[in-house]
């Protein structure tokens, strides 16, 4: 198969076409999202970090938004700062214009405030818009997809039925040469000794081991049981009862391919094949992680049925559990069906979520897309706001 | 006739219930290439497991072929499996840390 795309400067592929306005700090958030909903064309990205926090987590935000305006699904970025931001709007703007596409910036407090910053900030989208509007898809091979696979409000049918079909959908992907990420650290928990032994070095399964590690600690400091929190309440209503059932239901999402490489949050990572970007799984933050990971395309599990995609990447929402399918036809994409032997048809069902992924990839549009749902991710921080 | 529940793994000693199920019922279900019949002592509901066996207090609990928490009482064939006589061995910051 192939997919048509839209060809980057820096050789990538975006399956979408749009300019990417991001807020470099919670304080420029307002005027980010005046301007994307002013322009057509634009995809805002907003969250709550960027200042009055410690040098690890503002390298951490940095890293995120430069590794978003990277996405190719991004055709030109305007980065708009309030201007007393803890992060630097100049590292953000040149870090993201290393990927060779047009960057822009506006600083509210030079330009005199809100109002103005709108204004001219509108008028630099409209013009990157524009230009953007001349690129015409062309056709791509399958392995210049870069597919990232996430499961949120998971339960029992996750685990039975539309993780096992992603995890399909990867192996596709990854025979044909492309490019699979998943995460979610904390759903690891119970699993790693499975993931390791997919583990293409010694060295990227001690990677596994320590990320699980340290997310652990960072669950027990707080001196609770973190159930409740995870699994979540949903998850338990959904029939998981201990985080070690809800990773072993999770990690067959990614398939069952060598992990090549485990990064850090916010990271790009090289080459094709399996990789893991270290994150934890709550929504917001984890997308981010995807889309600061290149995905072009977002695989979706869900078992209660969670609503979100993500400002500038297809989100395609896949479930295998019918009374969802029945009472959320407003979120849900794909339907898997339960088989009368279960796991039987999670080869085929694997099959037809890549075509759908290829047709998506192409410009079909997804339910979370058509409804815009989606425009309040994070960016994933570890230490206080101070 | 579709499945009502399923075993996993032929290590497992919880099944997972594919439908709305009710105390008494009898369900005959595959195990690798045998049969096993369990009676149930509670409804179940769709999604959320019971056990296959007598589980004895603190042992562990296996579905998928792997451990996915520890018993916190005896668990009798039939009976349903969750949050009320399972714990996680993991994230368990109230015992002064994970259980590695």
């Amino acid at each position: 198969m192939s997919f048509l795309g839209y060809r980057r400067q820096n050789g990538s592929v975006g399956t979408r076409n749009y300019i990417g306005i991001i807020s470099t700090v919670t304080c420029a958030n307002d005027v980010t999202w005046w301007i994307s909903q002013q322009v057509k064309g634009c995809a805002p990205f907003l969250h709550d970090q960027g200042c009055s926090q410690t040098q690890p987590d503002l390298d951490q935000v940095t890293r995120t938004l430069i590794s978003l305006g990277w996405n190719p699904n991004l055709a030109g970025v305007l980065v708009v700062s309030l201007g007393c931001e803890s992060v630097s709007v100049d590292e953000i703007a040149e870090g993201i214009a290393e990927s060779g596409k047009p960057v822009e910036k506006i600083v509210i407090q030079k330009v005199g405030g809100a109002i103005s910053a709108l204004s001219q900030g509108a008028k630099l989208a409209r013009d990157m818009a524009v230009e953007a509007s001349k690129t015409k898809r062309e056709e791509f091979s399958d392995s210049e997809l870069v597919l990232g696979v996430k499961c949120g409000a998971s339960d029992t049918t996750s685990g039975l039925t539309s993780n096992p079909a992603a995890g399909a959908t990867c192996d596709l992907l990854i025979d044909k040469g492309g490019t699979c990420i998943f995460g979610e650290t904390t759903e690891f928990m119970g699993a790693e000794h499975i993931l390791t032994r997919r583990a293409a070095t010694p060295q990227v399964a001690n990677k596994i081991m320590d990320i699980v590690a340290r997310m652990e600690k960072r669950a027990t400091a707080m001196g609770f049981d973190m159930r409740g929190g995870q699994p979540t309440a949903g998850n338990i209503a959904g029939g998981l009862t201990t985080i070690e059932e809800k990773s072993l239901g999770a990690i067959v999402k990614g398939g069952t391919k060598p992990i090549k490489e485990v990064y850090e949050y916010g990271e790009r990572p090289q080459g094709k094949g399996l990789f893991i970007v270290d994150t934890p799984g709550r929504e917001p933050e984890f997308l981010t992680a995807l889309g600061a990971a290149g995905a072009q395309v977002i695989i979706f599990s869900t078992g209660l049925g969670a609503p979100q995609g993500f400002p500038f990447i297809p989100v395609i929402k896949v479930t295998g559990n019918p009374i969802t399918y029945e009472r959320l036809p407003v979120h849900i994409d794909v339907f898997i069906e339960l088989a009368e032997k279960v796991g039987s048809n999670i080869a085929q069902a694997g099959e037809s979520l890549y075509q759908e992924v290829m047709a998506v990839a192409s410009g079909k549009q997804t339910k979370a897309e058509i409804i815009n749902y989606g425009n309040f991710p994070n960016i994933f921080t570890v230490g206080p706001v101070i | 006739m579709k499945q009502k529940a399923v075993i996993l793994n032929t290590k497992d000693n919880v099944a997972t219930a594919l439908a709305e199920l009710k105390a008494g019922d009898t369900l005959e279900l595959e195990v690798g290439e045998e049969t096993k019949e369990v009676r149930l002592t509670t409804d179940i509901p769709f999604g959320h497991k019971f056990s296959l066996s007598k589980i004895e207090p603190d042992s562990p609990v296996i579905k998928y072929g792997e451990i996915i928490g520890v018993s916190t009482a005896t668990i009798k064939p039939g009976d349903y499996v969750h949050i009320h006589n399972v714990v996680s061995r993991r994230g368990r910051g109230d015992l002064g840390g994970g259980d590695k």
